[in-house]
């Protein structure tokens, strides 16, 4: 079959092989639900530095990208909140990390512009504050409304729960929230799943992202899952 | 129970309505939960991916693939659907989210908010709250009146950094309830049990004018 043998890997370390000092990656996840942890590891183990990273948070300080800011990988983050993480708070204050935040749904709707080839949109988002700096302001029907540009990244690292070998992805509950536009933002998207699947096994009416998104795919194994906050019926909220 | 904040809680409670889609924040609007369970037809929304929210899993049946925006781990109701972050913010910023209740630092009498970064302390960003305020149909602000140095919270202006210029439509205070009609300015429309006009008066920067008919 056309395109299938190309697309599986066995390794993680090959599935990253290629991604170099510089490069920027967008990586799927939040918080901690549904991150790329295998693909995450091998970075960490490949070592590659001056990375740009756009992901939403930057996990915790011993697990999720959390692990590449302790060996000083990144360079530059573009995240909507960073409060988890204390090496983070360290670095961005020595002024190591550069930091662009931006508000999350805005950050969601650049990645998807940027993966459907459109080079920016106007939201009414940050209008009037500190993130409206710089950014042309339009009017339409009386209300204002910014310019925001589309985000694309040299690779993807996306998790998804089942996967099959042309790169269709399922994702599980709210572990998908961020995957489908890291997905379609990379050029090079490195899919990993927790369960690979044989071509035609997954039901077409229930893939999400279409493998035309996935360059690369892997089966992990052993899959820490760490839950940022357990909370359990009776405990009340925090 | 009557402390302050379980008394902007108690008020919060009655904006929520049978049938409303609703985005609470994370802090004091995350304790509205509970009463949304006794509404009929009330769905709340979590911007990670979520129109649903259930109750706090029971012990054993938690999940890492199932959180709320706060990172805890939650379960859905019967109707519930999952959907990625630029759906979710599709419904948010398309004015399908019926209400959004948030937690502020400041609200300004021109009903701007801010809530997100304190100047001098470590950045942490402001993850969805932008994206709501400028989305959802209607946007209510819980927060307590003064700060812990006794200062009000109800500014002429805000100092720190904004969330959105113009955005509240309601402030609940410990003290009182104030609204914020489209032609400007900002009403105080009820006070709290046991509060006087003259705490009130007392402990607000910000200029505002009164209901005609205030009920005490």
């Amino acid at each position: 079959m056309r395109g299938v043998a190309g697309k599986v890997l066995s390794s993680f370390a090959d599935a990253v092989a290629d991604v170099v000092a510089g490069a920027s990656l967008v990586v799927g996840g939040f918080g901690l639900c549904g991150i790329p942890e295998k693909s995450i590891a091998a970075l960490r183990e490949s070592g590659v530095g001056d990375l740009t990273v756009v992901s939403n948070n930057c996990g915790v300080d011993d697990f999720g990208l959390g692990i590449l800011l302790a060996n000083r990988q990144i360079k530059r983050m573009v995240s909507s909140y960073v409060g988890e993480n204390k090496i983070f708070e360290a670095q961005y204050l020595s002024g190591e990390l550069e930091v662009e935040l931006v508000p999350q749904g805005t950050l969601a709707e650049r990645l998807r512009a940027g993966g459907a080839g459109i080079p920016g949109f106007y939201t009414a988002t940050g209008v009037g504050t500190p993130i409206a700096e710089g950014k042309e302001t339009r009017e339409f029907d009386g209300r204002s409304y910014l310019l925001e540009r589309a985000l694309t990244a040299d690779f993807a690292l996306v998790k998804a729960w089942r996967g099959d070998r042309l790169g269709n992805l399922v994702y599980r509950d709210t572990a998908r929230n961020f995957n489908p536009l890291a997905a379609m933002a990379g050029a090079v998207t490195i899919a990993e799943v927790e369960e690979l699947v044989e071509v035609g096994e997954l039901d077409p009416n229930e893939i999400h992202t279409p493998g035309i998104f996935v360059q690369r795919i892997l089966e992990g194994t052993g899959y820490e899952k760490r839950i940022e906050r357990v909370v359990l019926a009776g405990a009340g909220a925090r | 129970m009557d402390d302050p904040r379980s008394r902007i809680v108690k008020r919060a409670a009655r904006e929520l309505t049978d049938g409303m889609n609703i985005n609470l924040g994370i802090g004091l609007p995350t304790l509205l939960a509970e009463h949304a369970e006794g509404l009929n037809g009330v769905m709340l929304q979590s911007e990670n991916g979520l129109l649903g929210i259930g109750p706090y899993p029971q012990a054993g049946q938690e999940s890492a693939d199932l959180i709320n925006a706060g990172k805890e781990t939650v379960t859905t109701v019967a109707g519930a659907s999952f959907f990625d972050s630029a759906d979710s913010f599709a419904m948010i910023r398309g004015g399908h989210i019926d209400l959004a209740i948030l937690g502020g630092m400041e609200v300004s009498e021109q009903g701007d908010l801010a809530n997100w970064m304190v100047p001098g302390k470590m950045v942490k960003g402001m993850g969805g709250a932008m994206d709501l305020v400028n989305g959802a149909k209607r946007v209510v602000v819980m927060m307590e009146h003064v700060n812990r140095s006794g200062e009000s919270k109800v500014k002429q202006q805000c100092t720190l950094p904004l969330t959105g210029t113009r955005v509240v439509h309601r402030l609940i205070t410990d003290l009182a309830v104030f609204d914020f009609p489209p032609q400007g300015g900002m009403v105080l429309i009820e006070l709290q049990n046991g509060i006087t006009l003259e705490q009130v008066q007392q402990q607000t920067e910000a200029g505002y004018t009164m209901r005609d008919a205030l009920p005490v």
